[in-house]
């Protein structure tokens, strides 16, 4: 993965730069010693590293904008960092850079029921949003794999989506208002407690920004009364272009579960070898969940089961108490790690028409043999967004690179069936590459325009999610201004 | 009026325009800015249409009536209920489905859907330049890159000139029901409105309207879903809320739709005489603002969170509520109140900056509904 070369006039600056944070903030909170700047050398995307200059904890809002008033002044790239969870490098730094970590800024600093609304600092962790309401019966419905340890910081800067994102939406559609830091220490509010905040919807362009717009350091998210109950019945089919055809039966029905998610034979033997799920031997397994009070979710199952029943099912099985609920979720949720037990992999996230679905499915079988790698399919069927999991073997050379060349490849496919590079991770660095594939020079330049607006020496995470060649006339006027 | 019936020709005549232009799809929402009139209603049509993937592609001039019938045949629709203007601004002509994403219209279900921007997927526009541009795609879940499809939605033509747009479509539902309190005051209503959203019956509009002909004040509950589901829901409802007021349960169909029609559409303010504001505000404070205004009339929807109110011709109405979590926007007022208040909210100067920086990338010769949401900027 190309970066660009450190600025060595940055490195040499080193010193005055510690110096400077150090005024700023505790001393605890520059990571300075390159023994300990390793910790943030990379984020979930592990393939790829390179410590930073040094890493920041800021304690509030005042002391972001203190640090990226000196990191403006001193011209130094600054890659902000939630929970170090992204799988597309999108916290991963440059030598030259200045790591901007939110962890230590996790309070909530309001919860108002009346308005369905809660206000964060942005380090918190997703599943401590939720925490934070339960009591009440509140819940905050964007809901990631890594809900536990990921941030909210990371969550808007990615536009996270999750299980659950079928019916409550994704982190875009759940955030009311910011409190952002501008690349030259600014602090700007942005929305509130009140729907559809004035003017151009800032919100939206900066919720998936990547953490190139601003560093957001507190938001107001919505939350939901949590329903009565919830109910998943598991369905296992002979076929993938079955289980597709059953998903888009459900969704043209009128039901709207709150989750379809879909696992192939690869996904199904190994999570039910590792969790003991208890799964059918079947080429495609749903898991279709719904919500409500008891008779509404025998409504709703009734319709969905009839639908499943005329794509003559190998298997069909509705829960019928909370264990075996957690039973059928068990080997969804612990897909990724069982994967994990027997190979490395490389997760993409790629999102397709569902109605396309069979044929994707199937060329990614082909792509499989043609690069002799083996693939697991995990993913959200309601929407499209594909989790295909390539395998390969980390220590055998070249094998990493031909991981990679696939995945281009798979991607490169879900774009050319209507579909997008990615659904919910992002680009980072991962798909940097591939971005000439979905977009034409002129729909970036557009994109870049905005970060110009927001950030006009492009030093907030500069070499991420755009090719470097496309942003590198930028990058440069931005180097030689200092 | 210029008309043109493809995206490159529309590309050409912004590329050469001399002078400000005014976007306009149907002209039925009086967005009313100057310039040479330019048109979207020559491109039209449903591109695509997959019922079982929940996705529609239009192209922007599409008639909003061509949409909904195209919808009901696979019965399914827009969830965010876009309001009509035409009772409400009396004008004449189509609503395309451009005007609906140009201004980010949403009715009373954005309380519990999402509002317009929250279905976009995809955009095709045109900027100030004259330059065919395209963000998102067609797909329900998109982070590949920058989100231009919400930054484009609810920008009122004012960064480009938009051509095509990709929506996510939602089946309708089978029933509804709407639990009917009368006689409460403004702020027993929004806490009642504030306890049903709050609940996890799943309400699909919270409505209160003070001001009716009878002289009672109605607050208005609905619940849509399957029939089964919308029985108990309406009944568990009407118990929580038998604390404000013995409610009562209205379940005729015909009778509903037309109610959250004249809610969406503002119908008691047709006919009536004044200016109408829309005000966004934390819906706990709807009461308090409300009474702030002293205005002739006003409606709540989104359980207190939204304010239309009629007021006295040329009535500074922001001047009146001060500082709160919220904007105002004149939607209907003559071209002199209009120029002297603005029609949107002044925001915050470093937010004012960076929509104006915005803009001047888009659309570098402000030509594109030019000055139409421009605010003078906050002290």
């Amino acid at each position: 993965m190309e970066m660009p070369p450190p600025n060595p006039a940055i490195l040499a600056r080193k010193t005055r730069l510690v110096a400077r944070l150090q005024e700023v903030l505790a001393t605890d909170a520059v990571i300075h010693d390159t023994a300990e700047t390793k910790a943030y050398e990379c984020d979930a995307l592990t393939a790829y590293k390179c410590p930073p200059l040094l890493a920041v904890l800021p304690s509030s809002t005042e002391e972001v904008s203190a640090v990226l008033r000196i990191c403006h002044q001193e011209g130094v790239p600054v890659v902000p960092r939630g929970a170090g969870t992204s799988l597309a490098g999108g916290a991963m730094p440059t030598a030259d850079s200045v790591i901007l970590g939110v962890a230590r800024m996790n309070d909530v600093i309001e919860t108002d029921y009346a308005n369905r609304v809660i206000r964060v600092q942005t380090g918190r962790t997703n599943l401590s949003v939720t925490g934070a309401v339960e009591e009440n019966g509140f819940f905050y419905a964007p809901d990631p794999s890594s809900q536990l340890a990921c941030a909210i910081a990371g969550n808007i800067a990615m536009n996270s989506g999750g299980a659950h994102c079928l019916k409550y939406g994704v982190t875009t559609n759940n955030l009311m208002g910011v409190t952002m830091v501008m690349m030259d220490g600014a602090v700007v509010d942005i929305g509130g407690s009140h729907m559809d905040a004035g003017g151009l919807d800032l919100l939206g362009v900066i919720c998936g920004s990547e953490g190139q717009l601003g560093v957001v350091t507190e938001a107001t998210l919505r939350i939901l009364r949590q329903p009565e109950g919830a109910r998943p019945v598991l369905m296992g089919f002979d076929s993938a272009e079955v289980a597709g055809a059953c998903v888009s039966d459900i969704i043209k029905a009128g039901v709207l579960p709150v989750a379809i998610e879909y696992m192939d034979r690869l996904c199904i033997e190994t999570t039910d070898k590792f969790a003991g799920a208890g799964y059918p031997d079947c080429e495609a397994l749903l898991i279709v969940e719904v919500e409500g009070a008891p008779e509404e979710i025998d409504e709703q199952l009734g319709v969905i089961l009839q639908i499943a029943r005329r794509h003559d099912p190998v298997e069909l099985r509705e829960s019928t108490s909370p264990e075996e609920s957690a039973k059928i979720w068990l080997g969804r949720k612990s897909a990724f790690g069982a994967i994990g037990q027997i190979n490395d992999y490389m997760c993409l996230d790629g999102t397709i028409p569902v109605s396309a679905l069979p044929y994707v499915l199937r060329r990614i079988g082909e792509l499989g043999e043609q690069y002799g790698l083996q693939v697991g399919n995990v993913f959200h069927a309601g929407d499209g967004n594909m989790h295909p999991l390539i395998l390969f073997d980390a220590n055998k050379p070249g094998d990493l690179e031909l991981c990679e060349a696939m995945g281009a490849d798979v991607l490169r496919l879900c774009v050319e069936v209507g579909g997008c590079l990615t659904g919910e991770h992002g680009v980072g660095i991962e798909k940097r590459d591939l971005m000439p594939d979905q977009y034409d020079p002129a729909d970036l330049e557009a994109q870049m325009a905005v970060k110009d607006v927001f950030d006009p020496a492009w030093l907030l995470n500069p070499a991420k999610v755009f090719p470097l060649a496309a942003s590198a006339p930028r990058r440069e006027v931005a180097a030689a201004a200092e | 009026m210029m008309t043109p019936k493809t995206e490159a020709a529309l590309a050409e005549l912004v590329a050469a325009a001399s002078g400000p232009l005014a976007i306009q799809g149907g002209g039925t929402r009086g967005f009313a800015p100057k310039g040479d009139p330019l048109s979207v209603a020559g491109l039209s049509g449903i591109e695509l249409y997959e019922p079982g993937a929940l996705t529609l592609v239009v192209q922007a001039g599409t008639p909003m009536a061509e949409i909904d019938a195209a919808l009901a045949k696979e019965n399914q629709r827009l969830p965010f209920e876009p309001m009509d203007h035409r009772g409400l601004m009396g004008s004449a002509g189509e609503p395309t489905i451009g005007g609906v994403i140009a201004g980010n219209i949403s009715g009373p279900r954005r309380i519990q859907s999402g509002a317009a921007r929250d279905y976009m997927l995809g955009v095709r526009f045109v900027d100030g330049q004259g330059t065919r541009l395209r963000n998102g795609g067609r797909v329900m879940k998109n982070v590949t890159g920058y989100d231009l499809v919400k930054l484009m939605t609810g920008s009122f033509g004012t960064l480009g000139v938009l051509t095509e747009v990709a929506l996510k479509v939602l089946p309708r539902t089978d029933a509804a029901a709407c639990i009917m309190l009368e006689g409460l005051s403004n702020e027993t209503a929004i806490e009642a409105l504030s306890n049903a959203l709050g609940s996890p019956f799943e309400v699909s509009g919270a409505a209160h309207l003070p001001h009716r002909p009878d002289g009672a004040a109605l607050t208005m509950i609905r619940i849509e879903g399957f029939e089964g589901s919308v029985a108990y829901r309406a009944d568990k409802l009407k118990t929580v809320l038998s604390a404000y007021a013995p409610g009562r349960i209205e379940a005729d169909s015909g009778k509903i739709a037309r109610l959250w029609a004249d809610v969406r559409d503002v119908a008691p303010f047709h006919d009536a005489t004044g200016d109408v504001w829309r005000i966004s505000c934390k819906p706990s404070e709807g009461p308090a603002l409300a009474a702030k205004m002293q205005a002739t009339s006003v409606i709540f929807d989104w359980g207190g969170g939204l304010i239309w109110a009629l007021t006295r011709e040329g009535t500074d109405l922001r001047a009146k509520l001060g500082r709160y979590d919220g904007h105002a926007t004149l939607v209907r007022a003559d071209a002199e109140t209009r120029a002297r208040l603005g029609v949107f909210q002044p925001q915050p100067a470093p937010l004012e900056a960076l929509s104006a920086g915005l803009r001047a990338k888009f659309d570098p010769r402000n030509i594109l509904n030019a000055g139409l949401m421009q605010t003078r900027q906050e002290a």
